[in-house]
């Protein structure tokens, strides 16, 4: 599909999310201005704060976007999954340069003119009102700038908790290969960032007393141009918004609500697509906190924030129980069934009935040319080869470190730590020779990728399974039963493709496969 | 207080190396300031003394300014002048001893009343860069609640009065003025409320000496005409004898000398010798 067919026929999709982005950028940055520029002014007044409020803003600043909203999920009020949280994250963020700004505005104000303003009889917000925020709007505009810019950008992360925005295009054509994606959500996030930047760097070149001249016309289109951007953002209500007012509830109040969730990858999707619409299709009133990343989905079910999401028994076991790896499917079944209602009051549903284990892949034709059907086969003529892993895989005890004592690699250069959906591409791309990926997955036909057989058995089994809470397991337990062993590999890694390789819709993909089943 | 009717006589200074010649002539600016009550003080320091962090930058300052005259502060960087300066309008607290302004403590009345019945004019005249000639002189008006008609008619007196013409200065910012225009401009804020009492720190420190002077010549024009009582902070000895009705010349922090101008020139104190030296060249 060429990007301009792409953009006719996602346009009203594109200009949603662009829409969110903007509500979402918009509503951080008044909750940023609105805390920041006080406490920027109480810090130039009270000394003594300075180090501990901007050490801690400091500190916010430094705390990687996707910890701190998996930090919030947590949290009573303000955390949970969805634009709320993102949007306190994006505020917390803000934070530094409003304040810092403010402070650095004020104090930089030559103490002869402050001096002056004392001296005359000013009180203390007299002086502040008419001298001290006057003189420093161009430093605080400059510092609200930093912080929208920012913001445009980090928002984008934010699709990670199921707050829509752009981000939502950007991680999707990640996962699913796809350029169109890729482009329209970062070609518009740019967009967005150029118009703010523009737009305030207007407003704040008003304030400066050297181009006063301008000072009309660079009002006038500053403040057109931000207008303009929340007019387009507002106009029409929220009401096509996935996250921003998803949690209002415009579903009708009688029927039981159950919130599925799913990771951040198409299959999880597709699960999570399938359970939705059976549930649909039983009555339930179903809201969708989909594409959550890393172990979101987790933390949100345990902070009553989702009901249900699909995940893999391997996972469960290694990386929420931190036990060590097994490869006997029914143990690991059990145990974590076992542990989870135990440790978490969750409760697992029967398994699906296929498996995402980990594949270790390499190009089809270096498969075939050198004849590697097996992992084994591969450590004696791996020593040169670049191996490149998602970050998942590099910390886990069952990933990277574990696997290459299990077999014996021992390759010259470090591996590549990178975006588990980047992986597939450099390794087409010839950029890596090794991956591993997800034997499910609808890219290792449609790149010609190899599968290398796990001959010593290394790698725990991954079972497909949803988890519930337990509040929920009873109205859950229809659609539980009809999905067990419902689904095999084979079937999988065709959905998968469908959505990745053939850039459908899991929607319909999933409803697809529902017709038939 | 030593007599103050003397103040105002014009003296001369002689070239000690070429007798009969004039060096320079003083006391005409303000020949014609008239003292009539000896004990009505305006401002009176008693004992006072001001540290920082126990380092001492005043001790024992007694110091009383009368209604009507120009109190001259004279003295080296760091001698505490523009200290006793900021000490009348409390922008600072003494430590030791006690400031009074019309006859009450500084520290027993409202800092902002206090500030606002006194003029203050600083080097480069402390305006505000972001706002017009007019709006920085009627600032003052402004805050004390005037009416914009009001304070309109007022700031365009008082541009006439420091030589600005209104039409054409009115509008324009303090980067748009000259050094000599924006002094000006601080005269006419510090006078434009009216205040009885004028402080200056080193008004005219920073301008040319053609500048200077006619500013010199202008500023002693203004205080005779409105019979301001003003203290005025300089370490320029020429301008302390050609505008002060009494020089208190300052060093490390105490007042080694207060008198007129005529007998700061009779004086045998050797800082006051260096200080007529440098203008008997």
């Amino acid at each position: 599909m060429s990007f301009l067919d792409f953009i006719t026929a996602n346009w009203r999709e594109l200009i949603m999310l662009t829409r969110e982005h903007i509500v979402i950028v918009m509503l951080s940055t008044a909750f940023a201005v609105a805390l920041g520029l006080p406490l920027g002014v109480l810090l130039t007044r009270v000394r003594s704060l300075q180090v501990p409020v901007l050490g801690f803003a400091n500190v916010m600043q430094t705390v990687p976007s996707l910890a701190l909203f998996g930090l919030l999920i947590p949290l009573p009020f303000i955390g949970g999954i969805g634009a709320r949280t993102a949007v306190i994250a994006l505020a917390l963020y803000a934070l530094l340069p409003v304040i810092r700004n403010t402070v650095t505005g004020i104090l930089g104000i030559d103490p002869k003119i402050r001096e002056a303003a004392v001296a005359m009889g000013m009180t203390d917000s007299e002086r502040l009102r008419l001298v001290e925020l006057p003189l420093a709007a161009p430093v605080i505009l400059t510092g609200i700038r930093v912080a929208v810019v920012i913001s445009v950008g980090v928002a984008t992360v934010a699709a990670a908790v199921g707050a829509g925005g752009l981000g939502t295009y950007i991680f999707r054509g990640l996962r699913q290969n796809d350029n169109n994606l890729l482009i329209a959500g970062a070609v518009a996030s740019a967009l967005l960032a150029l118009l703010f930047d523009l737009a305030l760097g207007q407003i704040e070149r008003s304030f400066a007393i050297a181009e006063r001249a301008q000072r009309n016309r660079r009002r006038i289109i500053g403040v057109g141009i931000v207008g303009a951007l929340s007019a387009f953002a507002v106009i029409g209500g929220f009401g096509g918004f996935q996250s921003v007012v998803s949690r209002s509830g415009e579903l009708p109040a009688t029927r039981e609500r159950i919130v599925v969730g799913s990771k951040d990858f198409t299959e999880s999707i597709i699960l999570a697509e399938i359970l939705a619409q059976m549930l649909e299709g039983e009555g339930f009133a179903v809201e969708r906190q989909f594409e959550l990343g890393g172990n979101l989905p987790h933390d949100s079910l345990l902070a009553n924030a989702i009901d249900v999401y699909p995940e893999y028994t391997g996972t469960a076991f290694t990386a929420i129980l931190k036990r060590d790896p097994i490869t006997d499917p029914e143990a690991v079944y059990r145990e974590t069934a076992e542990a989870y209602e135990k440790d978490f009051g969750l409760v697992l549903s029967p398994p699906l009935g296929f498996a995402n284990d980990f594949a270790i892949l390499i190009r089809g034709d270096v498969a075939r040319e050198q004849s590697l059907r097996t992992i084994s086969d591969a450590v004696p003529v791996s020593r040169g080869w670049q191996a490149g892993f998602g970050q998942d895989f590099m910390s886990r005890a069952d990933g990277y470190s574990g696997f290459a004592r299990a077999y014996g690699f021992a390759f010259a250069r470090q591996p590549r730590e990178m975006d588990l959906s980047l992986t597939y591409r450099a390794l087409a791309a010839g950029e890596l020779d090794i991956i591993a990926g997800n034997s499910t997955d609808g890219l290792i036909s449609a790149l010609d990728l190899f599968q290398l057989a796990d001959d010593r058995r290394f790698f725990p089994p991954y079972e497909a399974v949803f988890v519930a809470r337990k509040e929920k397991a009873e109205v859950l337990r229809p659609a539980f039963e009809r999905l067990r062993n419902a689904i095999s590999t084979k079937e999988m890694r065709k959905m998968n493709l469908e959505v990745d390789g053939n850039k459908r819709q899991p929607r319909e993909v999933a409803a697809e496969w529902l017709r038939v089943n | 207080m030593h007599s103050s009717a003397l103040a105002g006589t014009p003296f001369k200074i002689q070239d000690p190396f070429n007798k009969g010649k004039i060096v320079a002539e003083y006391g005409v600016a303000n020949a014609q300031i008239e003292l009539t009550e000896k004990d009505d003080k305006i401002i009176e320091f008693r004992s006072v003394g001001f540290a920082v962090e126990g380092f001492r930058i005043l001790a024992g300052i007694d110091l009383a300014v009368t209604r009507g005259e120009t109190l001259v502060l004279l003295g080296e960087s760091g001698c505490g002048k523009t200290t006793t300066l900021k000490l009348i309008n409390r922008l600072i607290e003494p430590t030791e001893g006690e400031v009074l302004v019309n006859g009450r403590s500084t520290l027993a009345v409202d800092a902002v009343e206090l500030r606002r019945g006194i003029g203050y004019v600083l080097q480069e005249g402390g305006l505000f860069p972001h706002m017009t000639a007019a709006e920085n002189v009627g600032l003052p008006l402004r805050l004390a609640g005037r009416d914009r008609a009001s304070i309109e008619s007022r700031v365009a007196e008082m541009l006439e009065l420091v030589d600005l013409e209104p039409e054409r200065f009115a509008a324009r910012f303090p980067h748009e003025l000259s050094g000599g225009q924006r002094q000006r401009l601080g005269v006419a804020r510090a006078l434009v409320a009216d205040p009885d009492l004028l402080l200056l720190d080193e008004p005219f420190g920073a301008l040319d000496a053609l500048t200077r002077a006619a500013l010199q010549q202008e500023f002693a024009r203004i205080v005779r005409e409105l019979g301001k009582t003003a203290v005025f902070v300089t370490h320029d000895l020429h301008e302390a004898m050609l505008l002060g009705s009494r020089i208190a010349l300052m060093e490390k922090g105490r007042i080694v000398f207060l008198g007129t101008p005529k007998d700061f020139a009779a004086s045998t104190l050797p800082l006051a010798r260096a200080y007529l030296e440098t203008v008997e060249l």
